[in-house]
């Protein structure tokens, strides 16, 4: 099994509880947007996996916003529902709103494989609380990048219509993927001591692996990546709407105990 | 209730693992939480408190406040008043824990019972053999790969044409 916790120093202790905040505002809007095909994907059998998969984003977001409680962050209710779009620091990539089925299913297996991939590395963390978090949820992401990887290959192999619209995705989407290998401020320190992964080699993985599947297999193009990107403080104008459709019961009824 | 029962009352854990053994999985009825190993540590401590240590299935899984109250309820109702349910992520659950006798079940009930996990890679786009639990055929197709839980794919039988449930490998 992974090594005793060991005592994280206060620059770490901070950098992490940045980081496992960046992660869980990626897990919980994206659930969001996936939830949003609730009643409205093309068949029934894909409105059930979107609103599994949603489940299982916003269960991985559980998990790290009650690591980050336990090391003096707050509760996971209050960071998830009562934030606005000024605090979230979740990627653009995962805000744009939910687009057609093509936009859905690319953005998904570009986060996916991204997850995937991180999630595989995090489970050889010297820190062991991170490291068990990743073994259980890279299981239950395994099943999410099938799903997608499949339905990619479906749709860029499909008709005319479903390749277009799948280029379309991609051509959109890509330049904003990028933003999930963007480190969060002591993010180095952490991976110099080998409590998170290597963001870097994360990415030149992903990106092998995701240019097999889009290029080879799909016989889609990649367009070029953007040199730069914004932070993650910096939103579009669609995490507002999102945010404030997403946290209206929560600030409704602040009192609430029994949902 | 038993609310006379003295809190000091001395069970062995093997009293606890039977009782907890008759709490059923609320989402699959036919299971208990203890078939499903999801019931990791039962431990009576020298004031009579009694921990249980359990494991979730999915991280996302709906019924997991539900699961932690009846591990409590069925604990107190052997008459302890000093429960404490903690959850553990390690090891992370799999179904290779589901013993052969649950199995059996989730087949008569309908849900083909999980394969073996084995090594797998991060990548599998085949999923895994799974055979049909009424007529055991092994022509079946996955309709879907998630299901109305978390824990299961569908499937349609094309020997006896049967859709079903089948258990996901994790």
């Amino acid at each position: 099994m992974t090594a005793p916790a060991q005592t994280l120093t206060d620059t770490q202790t901070q950098a992490l509880l940045l980081k496992l905040t960046v992660l869980a505002d990626d897990e919980i809007i994206l659930a969001h947007r996936d939830g949003e095909w609730t009643g409205h994907a093309p068949i029934l059998e894909e409105d059930i996996a979107l609103a599994n998969i949603a489940q299982d984003e916003l269960g991985h977001a559980g998990l790290y916003l009650s690591l980050a409680q336990t090391l003096g962050g707050s509760d996971p209710d209050q960071v998830a529902f009562w934030r606005g779009p000024d605090d979230y620091r979740n990627t653009r990539l995962v805000e744009l709103p939910k687009g057609d089925w093509a936009f859905t299913m690319v953005r998904q297996f570009l986060y996916d494989t991204a997850e995937a991939l991180w999630l595989e590395a995090a489970t050889r963390s010297t820190y062991a609380p991170l490291a068990e978090i990743a073994a259980k949820a890279v299981r239950e992401e395994k099943f999410h990048v099938q799903h997608t990887a499949l339905w990619v290959e479906r749709l860029a192999l499909g008709t005319p219509e479903s390749e277009r619209r799948t280029q379309a995705a991609l051509t959109e989407l890509w330049p904003h993927a990028a933003q999930l290998f963007q480190p969060v401020e002591g993010e180095a320190e952490l991976t110099a001591a080998g409590i998170l992964p290597d963001l870097n080699a994360v990415h030149a993985r992903w990106t092998d692996l995701v240019t097999r599947h889009l290029v080879d297999k799909c016989g889609l193009t990649l367009p070029d990546a953007p040199a730069t990107q914004p932070g993650r403080d910096t939103h579009t104008h669609h995490l507002a709407p999102l945010l404030e459709e997403m946290q209206s019961v929560a600030r409704q009824h602040p009192d609430a105990e029994v949902w | 209730m038993e609310e006379h029962a003295p809190s000091t009352v001395n069970l062995q854990p093997s009293t606890i693992w039977a009782a907890l053994a008759s709490v059923p999985d609320p989402e699959i009825p036919v299971v208990s939480i203890t078939d499903m190993g999801m019931v990791r540590d039962v431990t009576v401590g020298d004031a009579g408190r009694v921990t249980v240590t359990f494991t979730p299935t999915f991280s996302g899984c709906p019924a997991l406040h539900v699961i932690k109250g009846s591990i409590e309820q069925a604990v107190r109702d052997l008459g302890v008043t000093d429960v404490e349910v903690r959850s553990t992520l390690t090891p992370p659950w799999t179904t290779d824990w589901i013993g052969d006798d649950a199995r059996e079940r989730l087949r008569q009930y309908g849900i083909a019972p999980p394969a073996p996990t084995g090594e797998g890679q991060l990548i599998q786009l085949d999923a895994e053999p799974t055979r049909c639990p009424r007529c055991g055929s092994l022509n079946v197709r996955m309709t879907a790969s998630f299901g109305p839980t978390l824990c299961k794919r569908m499937y349609v039988c094309d020997a006896c044409r049967e859709p079903f449930e089948g258990f996901k490998s994790v």
